[in-house]
């Protein structure tokens, strides 16, 4: 294969961009669901328990 | 955390999360394993010339430019939207595509890069036009973002970030063409997918590019725009605990006034 | 209309007689716009054959960049005392507000343009070669960068950390500016073979867009 170099560090830096972006978005979230009232967080209702959102 | 119930993930992110993950897996087999390097033969010197193996960077390449455009168009769409509408839906949406958009476009700038080091033989071309745009448009959104994070007003900050919204995106058919006209030569235009030996094999694989790149924006949509969500009502809880917190204060120091006590603190 | 541009005329004099009392343009963005194009001499080497052929690209940027503090001046004006809510109280449409700050802004962009030809005509050794591709691109883009520039101040106010805010947000909205009037100055300047005419249009569009989108929008963003 050529060009291997090339092709580590094109994906390597797309795929942990990606999946430190997507941890730090899920890490706000949950420190900002904590300090919110349940009946705020609309859609994290377990199933059958509807909010209506 | 598996409860669901403090973070921002529900049953429908979580099943969308695992498909994306499968997606993923299955893309980098076809992308690495499956498909050939692009090798062309020259028809009359019969010499091997193409991408070869440096072609595995547009699976990731391109889905992620349409993305990145489809994120800002969503972005301006939203913006409009918010000025004409003012729900705050709209509000978040719009933040919510335009940090999403500009990590892709970030992305795309730099895996666009490295994939045209050895392609075109220069890590940066400033003739191309794509490019040029790729990046003045980054530079907008960066600044969209920074707009975002100023302490303001929430409604002041949302109207204006709107209107910045819209004028980059007005903005840039203007930088395209001026750009064009700038240096009137542009290498995507002699090595696009026309002129890749396109079989089944990797069209099939770019598309499922699109589709796997479209889960992947589509997961941190959803979770950014409920980050977003939060954000405005824990907002609104704060401050309706301080008004709160204050009444209560009130009281005391009517009770404590009227039994002749000095002040109410604590 | 004509009362729209009766107001634009009183709120863009009241600005230049601010200007012209308190003298910030002359005393402080002029020679900034100056230094720069010292500074740039510096940083190329003192060869002047080089800094003549990239001299239409450096004395955009020194305009740019003194844009930057004319705007931040123009609308630091309104935020002193409190005159915005004056202006709103004086029942003056929003429109006519923005049409005369932008005009006081191209004004004073006019002046420093004409010191800046100078100085790359001393400093730089550039040729005129045609002195009307030159003042109509210089009128042209600064007609646009006003513009821009007064409608991004406006949006920028009453943000927190507004004074860095604002070059984030108006440089690369103004590229295309700076790609049109290098080039425009290019071919007045004879630095390249380019048909500078084509430029201007392009010039021209941004400059009616922005200034009709400004007057439009303007209202909207002064608002609270």
């Amino acid at each position: 294969m050529t060009h291997i170099g090339y092709l580590l560090a094109g994906w390597g830096i797309a795929l942990v961009v990606l999946g430190l972006y997507g941890c730090g978005v899920v890490r706000r979230g949950r420190r900002l669901s904590r300090s919110v009232p349940e009946g705020e967080r609309r859609w994290m209702t377990a199933k059958g328990e509807s909010q209506g959102g | 955390m598996a409860d669901g119930r403090t973070s921002t993930g529900s049953s429908g992110s979580r099943l969308l999360g695992v498909i994306t993950l499968v997606g993923l897996a299955s893309l980098l087999l076809f992308a690495f394993v499956l498909t050939e390097p692009d090798v062309r033969l020259h028809p009359t010197t019969g010499e091997k010339f193409g991408q070869f193996d440096a072609v595995r960077l547009i699976y990731l390449h391109v889905p992620m430019a349409v993305l990145t455009y489809a994120a800002f168009l969503t972005c301006a769409a939203s913006s409009a939207f918010y000025l004409v509408r003012r729900g705050a839906w709209w509000d978040v949406t719009a933040h919510a595509s335009a940090e999403v958009g500009t990590v892709f476009c970030g992305l795309v700038l730099v895996t666009g890069s490295i994939w045209g080091r050895p392609v075109w033989n220069t890590w940066w071309e400033w003739g191309d036009v794509r490019l040029m745009t790729t990046l003045v448009l980054f530079l907008l959104f960066t600044g969209y973002l920074a707009l975002r994070r100023t302490a303001a007003d929430p409604q002041r900050q949302a109207r204006r970030a709107a209107a910045v919204a819209l004028i980059a995106v007005l903005d840039i058919p203007l930088i395209n063409r001026s750009v064009e006209w700038w240096e009137n030569r542009t290498l995507h235009q002699q090595s696009t997918l026309a002129e890749l030996k396109i079989e089944d094999l990797t069209l099939f694989t770019l598309m499922l590019g699109f589709l796997v790149f479209g889960l992947v924006f589509a997961w941190l949509m959803l979770h950014r725009f409920r980050v977003g969500w939060l954000e405005q009502a824990q907002a609104r809880h704060d401050v309706t605990l301080a008004i709160a917190e204050r009444q209560a204060e009130m009281e005391t120091l009517d009770v404590g006034a009227a039994i002749g006590e000095s002040g109410g603190e604590k | 209309m004509r009362e729209l541009l009766i107001d634009a005329r009183l709120i863009a004099i009241k600005d230049l007689r601010i200007e012209a009392r308190s003298r910030v343009l002359l005393n402080q963005v002029a020679p900034f716009a100056l230094l720069v194009l010292v500074l740039f001499g510096f940083a190329l080497d003192a060869d002047q054959r080089t800094l003549r052929s990239f001299a239409p690209g450096l004395f955009w940027v020194a305009v740019l960049l003194a844009a930057l503090l004319a705007v931040q001046r123009s609308t630091s004006l309104e935020r002193a005392d409190d005159a915005q809510t004056g202006l709103r109280l004086s029942g003056m449409a929003p429109s006519s507000v923005f049409l005369g700050k932008a005009a006081a802004v191209f004004l004073q962009l006019a002046v420093l343009e004409v010191l800046l030809t100078i100085g790359i005509v001393v400093l730089y050794g550039s040729q005129v070669d045609d002195p009307v591709l030159l003042i109509l691109t210089a009128a042209t883009a600064a007609v646009a960068v006003a513009a821009t520039g007064t409608l991004y101040g406006a949006l920028a106010s009453g943000l927190g950390a507004r004074e860095t805010l604002l070059p984030i947000l108006l440089l690369p909205v103004l590229a295309p500016v700076l790609i049109g009037a290098t080039r425009s100055f290019d071919d007045a300047l004879g630095t390249a073979a380019v048909d500078g005419w084509a430029w201007l249009g392009l010039l021209a569009v941004f400059g009616l867009v922005a200034t009709a989108l400004g007057a439009l929008a303007h209202g909207a963003m002064i608002e609270n």
